[in-house]
């Protein structure tokens, strides 16, 4: 093929690439359309729902665990699971509390958490390629070894006297919504751009996909294991660091069972555990569907035992959904 | 014709549609106790689509089936079970972690006091196994066993439940020679049992070896039911077809250059020993011997997928160190490997990323991929190897076999390797994939790349072959020039017999 047609090709995609590419996203405008009905329904039912300091609210209280949903959208695509982003959230979240605490500069106390956490995760990927020991158990280790050890280092005691313009940035706000929300946004667009532009976010789909065939075609594997994990548990550090800000203290509980949201959140958003699928707009919609669901119930007083029985089924009728769909497919 | 006395299963006008495709065309098919009924044709000729609708996978649009002379709708597999017909699918479908007799007796394990009754469980299944000449322990876990023996095992389980027909869809794609000979055993004693048979198979030679009759399908639509001894090879291949091809398994051979690859000494213990091998410019190596002979196993290792013990390998005349497959690619190899979906394809991603898998490195600006790029790439291969598919992001997993070999095929071709090792390319693949995967091949040759040709089907090993390596038990038998090909010389080396004196 000569240059001149290559070019041609190149600025005309196909009247069936554009098709496709609509189906590809059919589930994310699936999402999108349950959330605007789930709005509207909302605003109608409830006149406290739709304003800026609920929204706001319902914002600053979703980041968190949709900034360490990013990271676990990466893994589940790989075909793993994470279950130690909440020990990693408290680690996080500890150890810039006490470098604080100890004079260390605010900025290099943020670093230092994160760098903790980030070294966490890529030992964990390593034990999960180098022991060939499953995802599910490598992390559900890792989550009782980091709590225990958040526990040891901090005697169980919370840590306070954060300085004080650090604890100010949790009110702080930026064109009226909470500033955190901005930070889950600037992550989220991470994500976003990792997954579509760069050789890793490549080869984690292919590897969630099919491990041996990635190998047999020049992937490093073991690199890219040890990077999702490194990457899942780099979103959890920061995640543990807004978590601090919220709080005001450092708390040695925090982040407990917020691995099982993150899942959720992205399972929702139309991620398959069997890997190769999923994406961060799907799992930031999942993220908001959910906090939504959980606001609005709270608005209109329903038991929050009842939030948690819809919220699961949610998650079950978002599968099946999608099972449904790739069914149809064929 | 041959008069049949009993007919067991008539299926007239059959018609069914899916969406707006019309899958079958108004065919018939008509089978009788004790006759090996073949059905060719291309894939999406309608054969499966014809099996699954006799089987109530599918419910058919229009027509009739009747059922020794009774019409009959089959609403489920169930139901088609209870009717009397059973099928051996293509993919072994049996309970890897379970015994044999377990898998006999699953969903309805005899119980007595309330407990399971294991006696009776693993008694009748050894009878069962014994009418057919199988020799498997009932005991025995059926992951412990060799392919060949699931998949006789699941024969078993379908012809024991009171079969009068059984379906046996590629059979022998998983098998090597010697099995296939077993299989064709079983095949005679349902035969003489009064069953009746409909054997699915791209192996036009399997056909005359073991049908009495054949169907013809084209396009959903019957061609033609002729007997066996009144056809041969050219002419069914015409019929599937539509145009004649004299020769299936021969391509345009260039003259060989230099050595481009030397392999010497090679050894793993226990999986192959002391194997020397060349490879010439322009030349495709076959390399033939049974399923476990340890072809793969010797062709992996030179790809670095698994590791050898002692013994050198010099690429382009220089020698060279292969620890993975990372470093076998950079110096200009690629595997197709045995099992396209298993090994070589990530199937739940697009044509696009398939094809730019290995070669992500290339398309990348500062640091990040080039989408446009990336998309041209993948057009382009698309367009050169006539990849059927709407698009390029369509998921691999929804492309026909031989589409999804030349995905494969493509994205070597994109990392310009300029070794490829093919390991059986054309398993389960229809007629006119086959072909156009050789024509490619003359392509590799023309462009001055080079072949390994695994193959365990003689013709096409021979047919394709400049040279072939016969390796048996690990060990390399003899290579033969092609004016030394015999099919009896290769199936002797192949058997680990040297020569006629030796015998």
């Amino acid at each position: 093929m000569t240059d001149a047609t290559m070019k041609k090709e190149q600025i005309k995609p196909g009247f069936l690439d554009k098709i496709n590419a609509f189906r590809n996203r059919y589930s994310e405008s699936t999402l999108l359309g349950i959330l605007i009905v789930f709005v509207i329904f909302m605003s109608f039912a409830s006149d406290r729902f739709l304003t800026l300091s609920n929204i706001s609210n319902l914002l600053r209280s979703t980041s968190i665990v949709g900034v360490a949903a990013v990271g676990m959208t990466f893994v589940i695509i790989s075909a793993g699971i994470d279950l130690s982003i909440g020990s990693v959230l408290g680690l996080s979240g500890v150890i810039a509390a006490m470098l604080m605490t100890s004079g260390v500069p605010i900025f290099l106390s943020i670093l230092g958490a994160m760098v903790c956490g980030t070294v966490v995760g890529v030992i964990q990927g390593w034990v999960i390629h180098k022991g060939s020991v499953p995802p599910f158990i490598a992390t559900l280790a890792g989550m009782m070894i980091i709590r225990g050890g958040v526990m040891l280092i901090t005697g169980a005691n919370m840590i306070s006297g954060l300085p004080k313009s650090f604890r100010s940035f949790a009110t702080a706000e930026f064109l009226g919504l909470p500033a955190v929300f901005f930070i889950w946004v600037a992550v989220l667009l991470l994500g976003a751009f990792i997954a579509k532009y760069t050789k890793f976010g490549r080869n984690v789909y292919a590897i969630g996909s099919n491990e041996e065939a990635a190998r047999l075609s020049g992937i490093n594997i073991q690199k890219n294991i040890v990077m999702v994990y490194g990457f899942c548990a780099f979103t959890a550090s920061i995640a543990g660091v807004l978590f601090l800000i919220r709080l005001g203290n450092g708390l040695p509980s925090a982040g407990t069972g917020y691995e099982m949201d993150a899942v959720a959140a992205a399972v929702v958003g139309g991620a398959s555990l069997m890997g190769a699928e999923g994406s961060i707009l799907g799992t930031f919609l999942g993220a908001i569907i959910i906090a939504m669901i959980r606001n609005g119930g709270n608005l209109l007083g329903i038991n929050s035992f009842i939030l948690n029985i819809i919220v699961g089924s949610l998650i079950v009728v978002a599968v099946l959904l999608d099972q449904k769909s790739k069914k149809q497919g064929k | 014709m041959r008069n049949w006395t009993h007919e067991v299963v008539r299926m007239t006008d059959i018609h069914k549609s899916f969406g707006s495709v019309h899958a079958l065309k108004g065919v018939k098919l008509q089978v009788h106790a004790g006759e090996v009924h073949a059905l060719v044709g291309e894939n999406g000729a309608g054969k499966s689509t014809l099996i699954k609708t006799l089987m109530g996978v599918h419910q058919k649009d229009q027509g009739e089936i009747y059922i020794e002379g009774k019409e009959v709708t089959v609403q489920d597999p169930i139901h088609a079970g209870n009717l009397g017909l059973g099928c051996v699918y293509q993919d072994v479908t049996i309970a890897r972690h379970l015994t044999v007799g377990e898998n006999f007796f699953l969903g309805k394990l005899p119980k007595k006091k309330g407990l399971v009754d294991w006696d009776t469980v693993y008694r009748e299944t050894g009878k069962t196994l014994d009418g057919l000449n199988i020799q498997v322990n009932p005991r025995a876990v059926v992951k412990n066993l060799s392919v060949a023996q699931q998949e006789m095992v699941v024969i078993a389980k379908t012809v024991h439940q009171d079969c009068k027909l059984v379906v046996f869809d590629e059979p022998t794609a998983l098998l090597a020679n010697e099995e296939v000979d077993e299989l064709f055993k079983i095949i005679d004693t349902l035969k003489n049992k009064g069953i009746a048979v409909i054997y699915i198979s791209h192996r036009l030679e399997e056909i005359f070896q073991i049908c009495d009759t054949i169907t013809v399908f084209k396009d959903g639509a019957w061609v033609n039911t002729v007997e066996t001894a009144a056809t041969d090879e050219d002419q069914l291949i015409a019929m599937m077809v539509g145009r004649t091809i004299e020769d299936m398994y021969s391509i345009e051979h260039c003259e060989p250059g230099e050595v481009v690859l030397d392999v010497k000494g090679l050894t793993r213990k226990g999986a192959f020993e002391n194997i020397n091998l060349t490879l010439h410019k322009s030349e495709v190596l076959g390399m033939f011997g049974l399923v476990g002979s340890g072809r793969t196993e010797i062709m992996r290792a030179v790809f670095g997928a698994d590791s050898y013990e002692e013994g050198t390998i010099e690429l382009f005349g220089k020698e060279v160190k292969i620890t993975s497959p990372r470093d076998a690619i950079r110096l200009g190899i690629g595997l197709l490997p045995e099992d396209r979906k298993e090994q070589g394809l990530s199937l739940a991603t697009s044509v696009k990323e398939n094809i730019n898998l290995a070669t992500y490195d290339r398309i990348m600006d500062r640091g990040l991929i080039n989408l446009r790029k990336e998309s041209a790439v993948a057009k382009k291969y698309v367009k050169d190897l006539l990849i059927k598919t709407p698009s390029i992001e369509q998921k691999v997993k929804n492309l026909s076999g031989g589409n999804q070999q030349k995905v494969v095929i493509g994205k070597w071709l994109n990392r310009d390797s300029r070794i490829f090792i093919f390991d059986e390319p054309t398993v389960g693949i229809d007629v006119g994939a086959k072909r156009e995967i050789f024509r490619l091949f003359e392509k590799i040759l023309e462009a001055g790349n080079s072949i390994v040709l695994i193959s365990s089907y003689l013709p096409e090993a021979m047919g394709i072959s400049d040279r072939l390596v016969v390796i048996h038990e690990g060990k390399k038998m003899d290579t033969l020039m092609r004016d030394e090909f015999e099919e009896e010389r290769i199936l002797r080396l192949a058997s680990g017999i040297k020569s006629l004196v030796e015998e």
